[in-house]
């Protein structure tokens, strides 16, 4: 059972976020494992064990060469890594990022199955696993609660608006996962010092096979208009509570005539 | 401007996201058509969009597919046909299957989480990254249609008092290896109460409640007095103290009640985006702090435990 996991490393979410002159947010400080993506890490490994074997490999695209994602996730475990960190994607949309995720895939061979979250935390668009799906011609099931391996097919519990589905696919096949799915393991020690010494595969846009007009600020087709500041909502009366609180919290229903 | 929306339905009824879009597309398109992807209440299906701009409704037959996947697989094939300007998409778990698989199919750029949109000059969709605090707005450029995912609650659905949608039924559509994935059961969760999305008062309950079983008595309680809905933060989904069907934020539900409530919540960005459109907010949060006091028009800088039955008692002997 060979698993891929797509893990993105993204600006510290505590750090508040801020965007370059050409409106593309900057990543240039240290990147992180999107927490999100922990969860994936974490149910292909035990996915893999369930399974008696198979290997655990992570994809990811990031600037700057940048590693500090990868190596948290491959001390939690994951055998190895291919990073594509090439100028010539920066700027790229989800769809030019979900080409660049699925040559990967390919470049991984033999994969059984891929796992995403089902949104990065930065970005959310929450498209890319379903459009690695369509680009390697896998199904896909999204919003997964609950994943379990059966034979040749995956059984998911698809979180929908009323409660789940329960949805079975073929494999090889794309799944994104919801946090909360299991519990991300801590990376040991001995797991820190193990993914020092675990390959990292740095390929390239060209490396894939892609074309520099299919990625980056070429492949994304829009035009940024306008940024700006969104009106801040006016902050109203706030009150210490002194024992009047819950009397202040009815008058104010009553002055909307909801009560 | 020839203007699609991908409709959804629940329970036989079209969902209000849908009509959102219809409405918002009447008033920037020219011809509005929508596309739906389900077997059954075909007709209700037809006569809710109709009177609410569509005068078509392409029909898709997911069979036991996922019915995002399987009818992208179809719009592909009618956009091929009929070359629209724009397919709008509700920011929702088959509109997000459909928009994703469409736009490799099509080979154009996605916009998602958008929030208004407006047709002077082309199409200009906005968004607002860092959790609400930036306004983007973007074009896309190049041919083809332009694919859109806007979130629920970005326009008010008007009723246009049009005729049923002419339905045109799509013959098989071919989706490949997509349509391996099977819907073997439904599982549906009781809701008791109004629906979070269309409550006039919804009463919010964050990791500040201090445990599982506060839930019931501290926010249910008030929310079913006040005849609201009753959701929650990310925190206490997570946590597993009450189901992710109650979520509000970023990655949850959009709310623009009358009145929003929010108990023990912090007021974290991503909680923020899916609320801080309410008519009106009241917070109750010990820390005087909490950022969700900059958007309270009522804030009581308190405990929980203490001002909410309080205020429970003080309702009880209105009544
Ligand atoms: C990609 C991403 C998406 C996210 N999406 C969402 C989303 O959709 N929705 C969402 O809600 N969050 C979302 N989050 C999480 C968000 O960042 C916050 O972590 C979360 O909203 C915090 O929940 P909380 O306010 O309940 O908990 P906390 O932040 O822990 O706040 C608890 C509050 O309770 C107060 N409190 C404690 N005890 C009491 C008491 N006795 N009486 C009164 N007040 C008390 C505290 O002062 C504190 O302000 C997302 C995060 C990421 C990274
Ligand atoms: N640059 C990236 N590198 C690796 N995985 C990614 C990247 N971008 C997106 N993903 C994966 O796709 C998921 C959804 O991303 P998004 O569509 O941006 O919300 C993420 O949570 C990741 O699992």
């Amino acid at each position: 059972m060979n698993v891929v996991v797509c893990v993105k490393q993204i600006p510290d979410p505590a750090v508040p976020g801020s965007l370059e002159a050409d409106h593309t947010l900057d990543r240039s400080g240290k990147l992180i494992l999107d927490e999100s993506d922990s969860y994936g890490v974490e149910m292909a490994l035990q996915l893999v064990a369930a399974a008696g074997g198979g290997e655990v490999t992570l994809v990811s695209m990031a600037p700057n060469n940048e590693v500090s994602g990868l190596r948290t996730a491959l001390a939690m475990g994951a055998d190895k890594a291919i990073l594509v960190s090439d100028p010539a994607c920066e700027g790229s949309d989800a769809l030019s990022t979900a080409k660049v995720l699925a040559k990967c895939v390919e470049r991984a061979g033999g994969v059984d199955l891929v796992l995403a979250a089902t949104e990065s935390s930065d970005g959310y668009t929450g498209t890319v696993p379903a459009q690695v799906g369509e680009l390697l011609g896998w199904p896909s099931v999204t919003f997964a609660k609950h994943v379990e391996i059966a034979g040749s097919t995956v059984k998911v519990q698809r979180q929908t608006e009323a409660g789940y589905d329960l949805v079975e696919a073929s494999l090889p096949a794309v799944v994104s996962v919801t946090a909360g799915v299991v519990e991300p393991r801590y990376p040991s020690f001995k797991g820190i010092m193990a993914a020092k010494n675990k390959p990292v595969d740095q390929v390239t846009a060209a490396d894939l096979g892609l074309d520099a007009a299919q990625v980056g600020w070429s492949g994304a087709r829009q035009e940024i208009t306008n940024v700006e500041q969104a009106p801040a909502r006016e902050a109203g009366e706030k009150f210490e509570d002194d024992g009047t609180g819950a009397e202040k919290v009815v008058a104010f229903l009553e002055q909307l005539k909801v009560v | 401007m020839r203007i699609w929306v991908f409709a959804e339905a629940a329970g036989g009824k079209v969902t209000t996201a849908t009509l959102e879009l219809l409405t918002k597309a009447r008033e920037i398109g020219d011809t509005v058509e929508a596309i739906y992807a389900g077997s059954d209440a075909v007709d209700a299906v037809a006569a809710s969009v109709g009177s609410h701009g569509a005068t078509k409704l392409f029909v898709i037959d997911p069979g036991d597919g996922l019915p995002g996947q399987v009818a992208a697989a179809g719009i592909a094939q009618l956009a091929a046909e009929h070359s629209p300007d724009a397919i709008l998409f509700a920011q929702t778990y088959d509109g997000r299957d459909a928009i994703a698989r469409l736009s490799v199919k099509l080979d154009r750029p996605v916009l998602t989480n958008g929030m208004s949109l407006s047709g002077d000059g082309g199409l200009t969709f906005g968004t607002a990254i860092f959790g609400g605090v930036t306004l983007v707005d973007a074009k896309l450029t190049g041919g083809g249609p332009a694919l859109i995912a806007m979130r629920p609650k970005s326009f008010a659905a008007e009723d246009a008092g049009g005729g049923a949608a002419e339905i045109v039924k799509v013959a098989a559509v071919d989706a490949g290896r997509a349509a391996e994935a099977k819907v073997l059961e439904r599982h549906v969760e009781e809701q008791q109460g109004p629906k979070l999305e269309e409550a006039s008062i919804v009463v919010s309950g964050g990791r500040g409640i201090g445990a599982a079983e506060n839930y019931g008595p501290l926010v249910e309680e008030l929310a079913k007095l006040l005849k609201g809905a009753w959701g929650a933060s990310r925190a206490i989904v997570d946590a597993g103290w009450v189901p992710y069907a109650l979520q509000v934020g970023q990655t949850g539900k959009t709310v623009k009640p009358k009145v929003y409530i929010a108990l023990g919540i912090s007021g974290a960005t991503q909680h923020l985006v899916g609320m801080k459109n309410s008519d009106n907010i009241v917070a109750v949060n010990k820390d005087g702090e909490a950022p969700i006091f900059s958007v309270a028009d009522l804030g009581i800088v308190g405990d929980v435990h203490k001002v909410v039955p309080q205020l429970i008692e003080l309702l009880k002997s209105k009544q």
